[in-house]
């Protein structure tokens, strides 16, 4: 399917989908690197329909699902009693698809204060059961919060007298908020949310609610289904890392080239201006959390920076960690973006007013993401924003220092050039690590990472949170991470190591680290550590495992680095060993603490 | 809009897959229906037509024939 046809991102078209969900799923079917996903759906109500367009959506984000669907409305006996098809099933992702239909009781007029608090601790330990329940599959859980009712007999007063049906699903949801609070492997499906957005005369129709127990509409599934996949692609690391900007009518309105600088709209004080300031305020808060951002434009770098000068301008020159301004192809400079930040061009979405720059990055360099935006700034956060590209499951203080962190890159790369050798640079870094087994603080920085990290990585293993949690307090493995300081500032944690103790031998099924420590010698100082954890453990030797994937390349020949033995070797997948009694620490630069 | 205008207007609902729809009046219930698939076909019938069934009509249809006599019957 051609870009310009696409009709399953925003806007998506839920007639078409609807209709040709078979057409498109043969179509979907045919993409490179599916990664195979169980997706069990626990439906409150019929959820038929849900299951085939959700389909369609996982395949779209690269996730071909099997599916487990329950019997009409037996997500409560399903979940808490499992049943030995669940079971066998052994689901990477249970999606509970509740309702306000759900609800077991609201409160009635003439219920007392103790009577409603009562009522609503029920609703609530029912769900707390299911999901403490499902821990057994050591999965992630998405759970729906609740829809408001179509109708409110009390009127406005039923938001806020503690009778209402409003005011009691605001407290269930703030109820679901605090538990995915808590819950690590749970997320929420704001169905609140999202029925806002649709408008909830549209997210609901009574007549299927009554024929077939749908609880909401069939034109609403589309846009329910691409909302669960937001959050399935999140948690299997589909996110995207970096917007890519176009400057001229798309940062600020005008040409800064031809209108200088006093002659761009930019600020308040024009509904053209304050239109673009507000993409701009979009931009930076999407930074603030983690995005990376950069320039892509045909600009003389002089006036594009300049730009970023004007008083009213949200955005700053130092806030993009990319600037590429000048005459060259876009798709030239795109790939140059890619490599310089070190993330593959897939994390990449491009925004350019115009259509001929978006169509040639497009089909020169097809991983990059390039929503069909149209000219009007007005339209560009709502393209970035429903396609949920930069879906986070969590907000870590790592991903808000992050872009600091390539800042500082940028220093290290300029102090690298004055060096008589690279092991003097090394040196200067004053770099130092901690190497420790995993601890709870870490669990969802560490699964964050296994689940995003592609290019340095042996195995291209992923973990749910709560198998991460369980590996942590288990004798059989040892799993390690690695943290970085170095003169320039905290790189935070960029390694994990994960080994599996059978017999004497240790085997390496996990071996990531982030490309932001490249070529610093951080693996050397984790192998040092695994090495020293199994001679505790009175372990002779490891074995390595290099599965070798489309953006792995740079590790296959790791192993060999590190002086282990090539044992055999199927395609291009290889299987290695160490003996370690006589092994030596390798890493000369990181001073390490350890546990 | 044409008996046969609306016949087309439903069987261009159908994916490829599944085309074998005629529009017969006779009263036999169309076999391995299940409610799910008829509930699939209502809704995009009232979607395409832009119209909404009430739920006694709905009790009513048993194959295109009557669905298609339906949709004219709400299209005048």
């Amino acid at each position: 399917m051609s870009k310009k046809e696409r009709k399953i991102e925003y806007q998506i078209d839920s007639d078409f989908i609807l209709r040709k969900k078979k057409s498109i799923k043969k179509e979907l079917l045919k993409k490179d690197n599916l990664i195979e996903k169980n997706v069990a759906i626990l439906g409150g109500s019929t959820t038929s329909e849900i299951k085939n367009i959700l389909e369609i959506f996982l395949l779209d984000n690269g996730i071909n699902p099997n599916f487990y669907e329950s019997q009409y409305n037996k997500y409560y006996e399903d979940a808490l009693f499992g049943n030995e098809e669940l079971d066998k099933f052994n689901p990477d992702i249970v999606y509970i698809h509740t309702s306000n239909k759900n609800i077991v009781a609201f409160p009635e007029l003439g219920s007392s204060e103790e009577e409603i608090t009562t009522l609503l601790k029920n609703e609530v330990k029912r769900y707390k059961s299911i999901w403490s329940s499902l821990s057994r599959f050591n999965c992630a859980i998405i759970q729906n919060n609740f829809e408001y009712t179509v109708d409110r007999s009390l009127g406005n007063l039923d938001c806020y007298d503690i009778h209402g049906k409003t005011h009691f699903i605001n407290q269930l949801n703030n109820e679901f908020s605090k538990g995915a609070r808590e819950i690590k492997s749970l997320y929420i499906n704001d169905i609140n949310y999202l029925s806002s957005y649709i408008g909830l005369k549209n997210w609901f129709d009574r007549s299927l609610w009554y024929q077939a127990k749908y609880a909401l509409s069939m034109g609403s599934i589309p846009e329910l289904a691409f909302n669960i996949s937001k959050i399935i692609g999140a948690i299997f690391g589909r996110t995207k890392k970096c917007l890519v900007l176009d400057l001229d009518n798309t940062c600020w309105g005008g040409v800064i080239g031809d209108d200088g600088l006093d002659g761009i709209y930019i600020g308040i004080e024009t509904a053209i201006a304050e239109s673009f300031t507000s993409f701009q305020k979009y931009a930076k808060e999407l930074k603030q959390r983690g995005i990376t951002l950069a320039v892509c434009s045909k600009n003389d770098f002089k006036n594009a920076r300049e730009g970023f000068e004007h008083p009213d301008s949200v955005l700053k020159f130092d806030d993009f960690t990319s600037f590429k301004a000048n005459w060259d192809p876009k798709y030239e400079n795109i790939v140059d973006i890619a490599k310089e930040i070190n993330i593959g061009t897939d994390a990449l979405v491009f925004i350019d007013d115009n259509p001929a720059e978006r169509d040639i990055v497009s089909s020169q360099v097809p991983s990059v993401v390039v929503p069909n935006v149209g000219n009007d700034v007005i339209h560009f956060i709502d393209h970035i924003d429903r396609n949920g590209y930069f879906e986070p499951t969590s907000l870590l203080a790592d991903d808000i220092n992050r872009n600091e962190y390539y800042e500082g890159n940028k220093k290290r790369s300029e102090d690298e050039s004055t060096f008589k050798s690279y092991d003097e640079f090394l040196v200067s870094l004053s770099m130092i690590a901690e190497i420790k087994s995993f601890s709870s603080m870490y669990l969802d920085r560490i699964t964050q990472l296994i689940n995003k990290t592609n290019q340095f990585n042996l195995t291209t293993k992923r973990y749910t949170a709560g198998e991460i949690e369980r590996m942590s307090s288990s004798n059989e493995y040892i799993k390690i991470y690695g943290k970085l300081t170095d003169k320039y500032g905290d790189n935070g944690l960029i390694a994990a190591t994960i080994g599996r103790i059978e017999d004497n031998q240790c085997h390496i099924d996990l071996w990531l680290m982030s490309c932001r420590v490249l070529k610093r010698d951080m693996e050397f100082a984790m192998l040092d550590e695994l090495v020293r954890q199994c001679k505790e453990k009175d372990i002779s030797e490891i074995v390595g495992y290099f599965y070798k994937t489309a953006k792995n390349n740079i590790v296959s020949d790791l192993y060999d680095k590190f002086g282990f033995r090539l044992r055999s070797k199927d395609n291009e997948d290889t299987i290695w060993n160490l003996n370690i009694s006589h092994y030596t620490n390798e890493n000369k630069f990181i001073r390490v603490q350890s546990d | 809009m044409t008996r046969s205008d609306v016949f087309r207007g439903v069987q261009d609902i159908y994916d490829e897959d599944n085309l074998d729809i005629r529009d017969s009046n006779n009263s036999d219930v169309i076999e391995d229906w299940d409610s799910l698939d008829r509930i699939n076909l209502v809704s995009a019938v009232e979607r395409e037509f832009q119209i909404k069934f009430a739920l006694d009509e709905l009790a009513t249809f048993q194959n295109y024939g009557s669905l298609i006599d339906l949709i004219i019957e709400k299209l005048k």
